[in-house]
This record gives C-alpha cells, sequence and structure tokens, in this order.
C-alpha cells in the first residue's frame, strides 16, 4: 500500500468533517472535565482497572450504548438516503462503508458487548460466586473488546472504512478490489475483539460449571446463566473459525497469500463457508442470552417460576447443536448440489421447534400467573409478537426453492432485524431496565421508560415491516440507491419514518438515564422490583460489594431468593462470616491491549515496525505476567461486618 | 388503555398484512407475478409458506392476547385464578413439539421437490432443446453471450417465449448473482465456476433482471432488461444483429473487464473464443493489467483509470 500523508485522514466530506470536528471536541472536553474534578486516579484505580465483574459488566454496557449510538447514527443515515429515490445525500462508496460499519458494529460491537455485559454484572450473583473465575481475563477481556471496537471506529475518519459488508465476501474484500486500509480495520479490529469474547467465552464456561454455590446444581441455575453457559460453549467453538478466518485474509491481504483469491488458485467460498460456520453460531450467541434474559423477566413479572423448566434446558441445548448445522442457508443459491440444499433447508426448519417450544413456554409461564406490566416486561411482551413474525419469515426463508426469490434482498433485512433487534435488542433494554436498581441503586423512570417501549417498538414495526414487501418486490439489499420507475419509493419513505422513531426512542432512554439520575428514589433493599426470585437479588444494592455475598448462601430449590422470602431465612447470617479472599486490581491488560491496538493500527497501513513495536509489548506484558506473583488479598472480617450493617441499616 | 391497544395491535398487523396483499394485488409484487414456470413454482412454494405462517401467527398472537386479558394484574376482582405452583405439564409440552414438527415436515416435503424440480428445465417444455446463453457478470455490468447465434450482449438480454433458457453463470471478477425475480431465483456468478439455471418466460414482455449480490461501488446500477418476444421476433432480431452488429475484439473485450458502468451493446462475435471465465479466473485481473489500471482506496487522489486514459488518449494521437 502506496499510502501518501495527505491521503491519512478521510477529507473532502463535509459530515466526516463534522465527526472529525466533534470527536476532537468530545476528547478534549472529557480530558478537562476528568483533570478539573481530578478524577483521573479515581477512574484508574476504580474502574479502568478494576477486575470486578459488575464493574467491568457495566463498562461493558456503556460501551454497548455508545456503539448503539453509533450504529444507530449509521442506520438513519442509510435510511435517509434511501427515503426517496435517486437521492445524493450519500454517494455510493460512503453508503457502503456505513451499511459494512452498520452492520458491524451492531453485532460485535454493540449486542455482544451489551449481553456480555449484563452477563458479567449478573450471573456471578445468580450462581453465589465471589466474582468469575478468572477475574485478571475478564479485565483483559473488557480491554481486548474495547481496543478492537476502538480500532474499528476510527476507520472512518483515519484512511477509510471498510466497505465490502460486515460479510466481507471474498474476493470483493481482497487486495484487488477493496484496496487501502478499511478492509484491515475490519480484520484486524475483529481479531482482536475476537480475542476478548473467546477468553469471555472460556471464563464464564468455567465460572458456571466451577463457581456455583452449595447446593446449587445445574438444574437449579436461573434460566439466564443456563443460557450463558450454552453460549459460552458455542463461543468457544465457534469464535476459533473466526480467528483463523481472518488471520487467513489477512495473510492475503498483507502479506500476498491466496487463501481466498482469484489469483493463484485462491478459493472465494472458502471464506463465505468458514465466515457462516462462525456467522450462524453467532446469530446464537446473541439470541440465547436474550432468551434467558426474557426467562427471568417473564417469571418475576408474572410472579410465577419458569414454566417447563427442563424443556427450556433442553431446547437451548438443541438449539445451540442445530447452530453448527445449518450454516449453508446463508448461500442456498452458491450452486450447491440439490441434496445438500435440502439438508440444510431441513435443518434450518428445525430449529424453529426448540424455538416454539420456549415460546409456549414463556406464554405459559404467564398463565394463572399475576402479570405486571412494568416496562421491562412490556419489552419481553413486545418481544413476543415481534419475534414469532421474525421467526415464521426465518422459517420460509429456510425453504430453499423459495429463498432463490428472498436471498439478498430486503425481504431478508428485515426478517434479520426482527429477529435481531425483537429478540437481542429487546432483551438487552429489558435486562437494562431489569437490573438497572442493581448495578446504581435506583430505577429508571417507569413512566419515561414506557414511553420509550412504545415509541421505540411502534417505531420499530413502521421501520421493518414494509421492508418483507421490498423484498417481494425485487429491491436487493445493499442498493445505495434506486429510480422512481423501480415502485419502492412509498414503501421505503414509510421505513424511514419508523427509523427516525427508533431514534427518538433512543433519545427517550437517554433522557430517562439523566432525569432517573437526578430523580428517582434510591433504593435500600436488593429485591429493587420487589418480586426478585433468583440469587441476585439477595446482594444490596447499588453494586453489591466487591465480595457479593459476605457468606455464601445454601441453596436448596430453584428461585433460591424467592424460596427464602416465603420462609423467611436470613440471607446474610453474621454468625457465618469471615475474612474474604478477593483478587486485586490490575493495569497490565489494559497496557498489553493498547498495545495490541498499537501493532494492529500499524498492520492496518502496513507500517510493519509498529507492528512490530506493539507485538513486542504485547510479548513483554505477559511476560510480566507470568512472573507476577500475587495471591490477592483478604478483606477483614471487621469490614466484612461493617458493610454489611450498613447495608442492613439502609434497607430498615 | 395499554391493554386495549395491545390486544388489537395483532389484529392491526394482521390487517395490515392482509390490506397490503389485497389492495396491492400481486401485480407490484415482482416476486408474486410470475412470468414463467419457474418463478411460478416459487410463488407456489412461498404462498404455500405464508399460509403456514398466517396460521402460525395467529394462534400465537390470539393466544398471547388471551393471556395477556385474563391474567393481567386486577386490583379490583382479585386474582382468584393465580397459582403459582405450575411448573410444566408433559402433554401440553409434546403437544407444541409435535405440532411444530409436523408443520416442518409438511413444508420440508414441497421444499425438497421444488429443489430438485428446479435444477431440471421446465416441464411443460421439456420436448424442445433449451436455448444457451452464457451470462457473465464483471464489475458492474452483465455480458450475454449466445454462443449457437454467436452473438453477445452487453445490459440486455433477448430471449424468445415458451423455450427454456439455459444460463450458464459465470463472474470475470467479484461475486454476482443473477436475478430476474419474474422469471425465477437467483444463482451466484463466480470467477473460475460455471453454474447452470434454468429460467422460461411465457409472456412477451420486459422484466427488471440485474445483480443481486454487493459488488462494491457500482453496484446499484449493475442492472439490464430483459425482452421476451415471439420466436419470429427473435430471429428477427437474431438475423439483423448478425449483418448490422460489429465484431467483438478481444481488445474492445478488455476495456468491458474495466470496473465501470457500460451502456448497452450489441456484438457479431462472442468473447467464449479467447476468454473462458468458468475457468480461468484470472482473466478480469490481466485485462486491467494490460490496460493500466490501477486499483486504489476510495479515498486515494489518485485517479485508478489515469493510466487508462493516458494510454487511450496515445492511441488515438497515434
Amino acid at each position: 500500500m502506496h499510502l501518501k500523508w495527505d491521503e491519512f485522514f478521510v477529507t473532502g466530506d463535509p459530515l466526516i468533517l463534522g465527526a472529525q470536528i466533534s470527536i476532537a471536541l468530545t476528547s478534549i472536553a472529557i480530558v478537562f472535565v476528568l483533570t478539573y474534578f481530578k478524577k483521573w486516579k479515581w477512574l484508574w484505580k476504580e474502574w479502568l482497572t478494576s477486575v470486578d465483574h459488575k464493574k467491568l459488566g457495566i463498562m461493558y454496557i456503556l460501551a454497548a450504548v455508545i456503539m448503539f449510538f453509533r450504529g444507530g447514527v449509521d442506520g438513519l443515515m442509510m435510511r435517509a438516503q434511501l427515503a426517496l429515490p435517486n437521492n445524493t445525500f450519500l454517494d455510493s462508496n460512503h453508503y457502503n462503508e456505513i451499511f459494512t460499519t452498520h452492520g458491524t458494529i451492531m453485532i460485535l460491537f454493540m449486542a455482544m458487548p451489551f449481553l456480555i455485559g449484563l452477563i458479567n454484572v449478573v450471573v456471578p450473583l445468580q450462581i453465589g460466586a465471589r466474582d468469575v473465575a478468572f477475574p485478571y481475563l475478564n479485565n483483559l477481556s473488557f480491554w481486548t473488546f474495547m481496543v478492537g471496537a476502538m480500532l474499528f471506529n476510527i476507520s472512518f475518519v483515519i484512511g477509510g472504512s471498510p466497505s465490502a459488508g460486515w460479510t466481507s465476501y471474498m474476493p470483493l474484500a481482497g487486495n484487488d478490489f477493496s484496496p487501502g486500509p478499511g478492509q484491515n480495520y475490519y480484520l484486524l479490529g475483529l481479531q482482536i475483539a475476537g480475542i476478548g469474547t473467546l477468553m469471555t467465552g472460556i471464563n464464564f464456561m468455567v465460572t458456571i460449571l466451577k463457581m456455583r454455590t452449595k447446593g446449587m446444581t445445574l438444574m437449579r441455575m436461573p434460566m439466564f446463566t443456563w443460557t450463558t453457559l450454552i453460549t459460552s460453549v458455542i463461543i468457544v467453538f465457534a469464535f476459533p473459525v473466526l480467528t483463523v478466518a481472518l488471520a487467513l485474509m489477512t495473510f492475503d491481504r498483507l502479506f500476498g497469500s491466496s487463501f481466498f483469491t482469484l489469483e493463484a488458485g485462491g478459493m472465494p467460498m472458502l471464506w463465505a463457508n468458514l465466515f457462516w460456520i462462525w456467522g450462524h453460531p453467532e446469530v446464537y450467541i446473541v439470541i440465547l442470552p436474550a432468551f434467558g434474559i426474557f426467562s427471568e423477566i417473564f417469571a418475576t413479572f408474572s410472579r410465577k417460576q419458569l414454566f417447563g423448566y427442563k424443556a427450556m434446558v433442553v431446547s437451548i441445548v438443541a438449539i445451540s447443536v442445530l447452530s453448527f448445522l445449518v450454516w449453508v442457508h446463508h448461500f442456498f443459491t452458491m450452486g450447491n448440489s440439490a441434496a445438500v440444499n435440502s439438508f440444510f433447508s431441513i435443518t434450518t426448519m428445525a430449529i424453529s421447534v426448540p424455538t416454539g417450544v420456549k415460546i409456549f413456554n414463556w406464554l405459559f409461564t404467564m398463565y394463572r400467573g399475576r402479570i405486571s406490566f412494568t416496562s421491562p416486561m412490556l419489552w419481553a411482551l413486545g418481544f413476543i409478537p415481534n419475534f414469532v413474525i421474525g421467526g415464521v419469515t426465518g422459517v420460509m426463508l429456510a425453504m430453499a426453492a423459495a429463498d432463490y426469490q428472498y436471498h439478498n434482498t430486503y425481504f431478508l433485512v428485515s426478517h434479520f432485524h426482527y429477529v435481531l433487534i425483537a429478540g437481542t435488542v429487546f432483551a438487552c433494554f429489558a435486562g437494562l431496565v431489569f437490573w438497572y436498581p442493581k448495578m446504581f441503586g435506583y430505577k429508571l423512570n417507569e413512566r419515561i421508560g414506557k414511553w420509550f417501549f412504545w415509541v421505540f417498538m411502534i417505531g420499530f414495526n413502521i421501520c421493518f415491516f414494509p421492508q418483507y414487501f421490498l423484498g417481494l418486490q425485487g429491491m436487493p439489499r445493499r442498493i445505495y440507491t434506486y429510480g422512481p420507475e423501480d415502485g419502492w419509493t412509498a414503501l421505503n419513505f414509510i421505513s424511514t419514518i419508523g427509523a427516525f422513531m427508533m431514534g427518538i426512542g433512543f433519545i427517550i432512554l437517554c433522557y430517562n438515564i439523566y432525569y432517573s439520575w437526578r430523580h428517582s428514589k434510591r433504593e435500600v433493599s436488593g429485591d429493587s422490583w420487589g418480586e426478585g426470585r433468583t440469587l441476585d437479588w439477595a446482594t444490596s444494592s447499588a453494586i453489591p460489594p466487591h465480595y457479593n455475598f459476605a457468606a455464601l448462601p445454601e441453596v436448596t430449590t430453584q428461585d433460591a431468593f424467592h424460596h427464602w422470602k416465603q420462609n423467611n431465612v436470613d440471607v446474610h447470617p453474621e454468625k457465618e462470616f469471615k475474612k474474604i479472599h478477593m483478587p486485586h486490581n490490575s493495569g497490565r491488560p489494559l497496557i498489553m491491549s493498547a498495545f495490541f491496538g498499537l501493532g494492529a493500527f500499524g498492520l492496518v497501513f502496513e507500517w510493519y515496525w509498529i507492528g512490530v513495536i506493539g507485538l513486542i509489548g504485547v510479548f513483554a506484558t505477559m511476560i510480566l505476567r507470568s512472573f507476577e506473583y500475587d495471591d490477592g488479598y483478604y478483606i477483614p472480617v471487621e469490614e466484612v461486618i461493617e458493610t454489611e450493617k450498613k447495608n442492613k441499616e439502609a434497607q430498615k | 388503555m395499554i391493554f386495549l391497544f395491545r390486544a388489537i395491535k395483532p389484529m392491526l398487523l394482521l390487517a395490515m398484512l392482509v390490506s397490503v396483499f389485497v389492495l396491492g394485488g400481486c401485480s407490484n409484487i415482482a416476486v408474486l407475478d410470475p412470468k414463467g414456470p419457474v418463478a411460478a413454482q416459487q410463488k407456489d412454494l412461498i404462498l404455500l409458506s405464508i399460509g403456514f405462517m398466517l396460521f402460525i401467527v395467529g394462534a400465537v398472537f390470539v393466544l398471547f392476547t388471551i393471556i395477556l386479558v385474563k391474567y393481567r394484574e386486577r386490583k379490583d376482582v382479585g386474582n382468584a385464578s393465580y397459582n403459582p405452583e405450575i411448573h410444566g405439564n408433559t402433554l401440553l409440552e409434546v403437544v407444541w413439539t409435535v405440532i411444530p414438527i409436523l408443520i416442518v415436515a409438511a413444508l420440508s416435503i414441497p421444499t425438497v421437490k421444488t429443489i430438485y424440480s428446479l435444477e431440471e428445465a421446465p416441464q411443460a417444455t421439456s420436448h424442445k432443446d433449451p436455448l444457451v446463453v452464457y451470462a457473465t457478470a464483471v464489475d458492474w455490468k452483465w455480458i450475454f453471450s449466445y454462443p449457437e447465434e454467436n452473438i453477445e450482449t452487453v445490459n440486455y438480454l433477448n430471449i424468445p417465449k415458451d423455450q427454456p433458457i439455459l444460463f450458464k453463470i459465470t463472474s470475470a471478477d467479484t461475486m454476482a448473482s443473477l436475478w430476474i425475480p419474474q422469471l425465477g431465483g437467483e444463482k451466484y456468478a463466480m470467477a473460475g465456476m460455471e453454474m447452470e439455471q434454468y429460467l422460461q418466460a411465457d409472456e412477451v414482455g420486459t422484466y427488471q433482471g440485474r445483480n443481486a449480490n454487493f459488488t462494491g461501488e457500482g453496484f446499484a446500477q449493475q442492472k439490464f432488461k430483459v425482452n421476451a418476444m415471439t420466436q419470429s421476433d427473435y430471429d428477427k432480431w437474431v438475423n439483423k444483429t448478425k449483418k448490422e452488429a460489429p465484431k467483438l475484439t478481444k481488445k474492445t473485450y478488455d476495456y468491458l473487464m474495466l470496473p465501470d458502468a457500460a451502456d448497452v451493446q450489441t456484438f457479431s462475435s462472442t468473447h467464449l473464443s479467447f476468454a473462458k471465465h468458468g475457468e480461468d479466473s484470472e482473466y478480469a485481473l490481466q485485462a486491467r493489467k494490460r490496460l493500466g489500471y490501477q486499483a486504489v482506496s476510495p479515498h486515494s487522489k489518485t485517479d485508478p483509470f489515469e493510466n487508462v486514459k493516458n494510454y487511450k488518449r496515445k492511441l488515438e494521437t497515434e
């Protein structure tokens, strides 16, 4: 790559110039505020270096909300461009970059960290653990994710964004057709973030298998913990495929190898296969935890235990197995034999069976319950009809012979937004509202929260429902414009209105966060909704103390906390308090990740000397870590008693 | 109020669905307005699946609405039906496992049948020999070669009606997808590969065809018109083209390999004698090299066509 110096920053587009200026101003503002209020040390000691799963979870969620904003703005710009035929708001290349970053960011840097954030906050509490199995690794996971995300995000102001779609099909994504730093950003950003995700998968698999409190058998675990366990298993099996595929394409682009190129016998179809062998399980990585969140919410606000617990567990396991057997349905049209297409059609349709079981079990969780319509419950209720629409259109897409007509059209676009927004995004919002008091010590305002739900949910339907028909009318995805003669104008315009309603919904959420911070009543009880059923509600709010449970509880039933409340069991008996062993914070993961970022930035521009410096830094921090003898520290029993006394007094 | 809206919402959605179908009719919806046997088979399959799906959506929505209305928390009348002890019901769970399995089976059979049947030439005209057309995708245009007639067209396709067309689909560079919604579903075009697809038009008319798989900057313009005509009109066109259209030289063809849009063009010979994209995936890249095209980042200030233009200018002055 012969990059000229005046091509380092992206120039010539007023939208991007505006973004560059606002990024610079925001950065200056953040530095100023931190310095003025003397918060640098607090930030470093309490947050950036923290190994506390709850704080890491909050940082994940914060990052995810910011990424939701970024990806959402991309989405709104796409919708603005498509609102009218022959629109010139964006040119072709700009549009291509935006749909590429929209997809990549929403899946990998919004949905994943949002769910991983909620998992981090909640799962160790739900199984009665003091922290995850590898707290240091947890911090490293967060920072590698963060560095990967930041690297990907700066692409649009420095060097140019990737523009080959989030699927980056070869040969389009190769040097012959997409030269420049853009696609390298994609490869290296995802590679670094992927390391973090893989470590998170390992971490939570071990945490759930090994760190459960006494009596918490697998079949007594809350459903969110179950889905997290299965998700972790999928991550551990699927992410190495992505890592290898990304590495091979990186070799193709940087070092002239020919794994996926047109030249020298490369095989572009191999990329499509590898990508989706990871990509389809990835879809379930973002949907299973969502199912878990909804399960908790349905049970809590129906005031009933989950209907068909065992069937729920079996169906998650079945979904996870099937998720590895369906990847070809992403390219039925790639010339597979009739037998192959038939096989993958049937396996894909088969997924609807365990999913259908779950839908009915949720419905019957509410049967003969006492349903209260709190805002988390509204999201869960909104999920069912909307997700069912997404699900049945998924079955339609699974029928290969019919899929030849839907493939690469807005029918598909609408389908996956119906499952990913009504499934994953609704779950993220539901989980955020539901566990907000656990994280911050006060609830989000319910009235504003309901406005948020209705505006967002109705906007979502207005935006995406017409797209099914656009697809059937022959509108392919990823076109940056169309003509009035195509006859797609009216539906596109309606769709854009819906998209902006979703944007307004997001603004309402942001306002609610501000409003509730100012006005919400501070919680004193850990059981904020009054109906908590699982161990997470047995701890104090906001943010339970670092050690979570003063004395590790013993569990004898499902929904243990609900059981204790009914039988007046003392959750934190003072006589059992002992000194508690906890891990130290560490700044090394952040430094290691920064070296990852530096090295990758060098590779993006093929400045190999920077790459080498980054790599040396990574290895140096690893070596330093392996010579580090840190056995953690003990919280003295007096301090535990003191903390618990304060919490108890607050509750009275 | 909320309950009322909630109860009505699913019905609203259903009403919306139905009204779009009824009001819009099928005429506006290309996929549901087939003009040939392939698209017609796919339409039948799609309508069958829509029927099943409306049934499922209806069943879930009704159950959902009843449960929400009936078991919502009510302060005035209390909750006599409240029973927190229910934790499952084997019979019910078996029922809602078996019914989806039956539905999946019921959909699998026609799906597999259609998948296999689309591999063959349409049955009604199976006594006729198919017309072979090579469809080649190049950034960002379509090139159609008629080997029997020795004709090549760019960005338009003329076909006789009532005769199966056997497309041999390939690409000179990026992965594209041939899609003529009113004649049938799409199939990928890949360099170094040659894929076969049967399509057929039953009615005289002009249909929209396009590339449906993202290929970069000019993707939105990579489309073409399909003119289905009577056999005699088609023959007339073939004879006229053979007489009047210029021959396709390798040099002209190389210029077509540049990543750019192209006008509608017609030639009285094909590229099949000197460029075999189905076997040689590098032809287009080498043609670009020969012409001095230089791929650069879209944000670069270098013009990728700079050398190509200089080369052309030199040729003209000579």
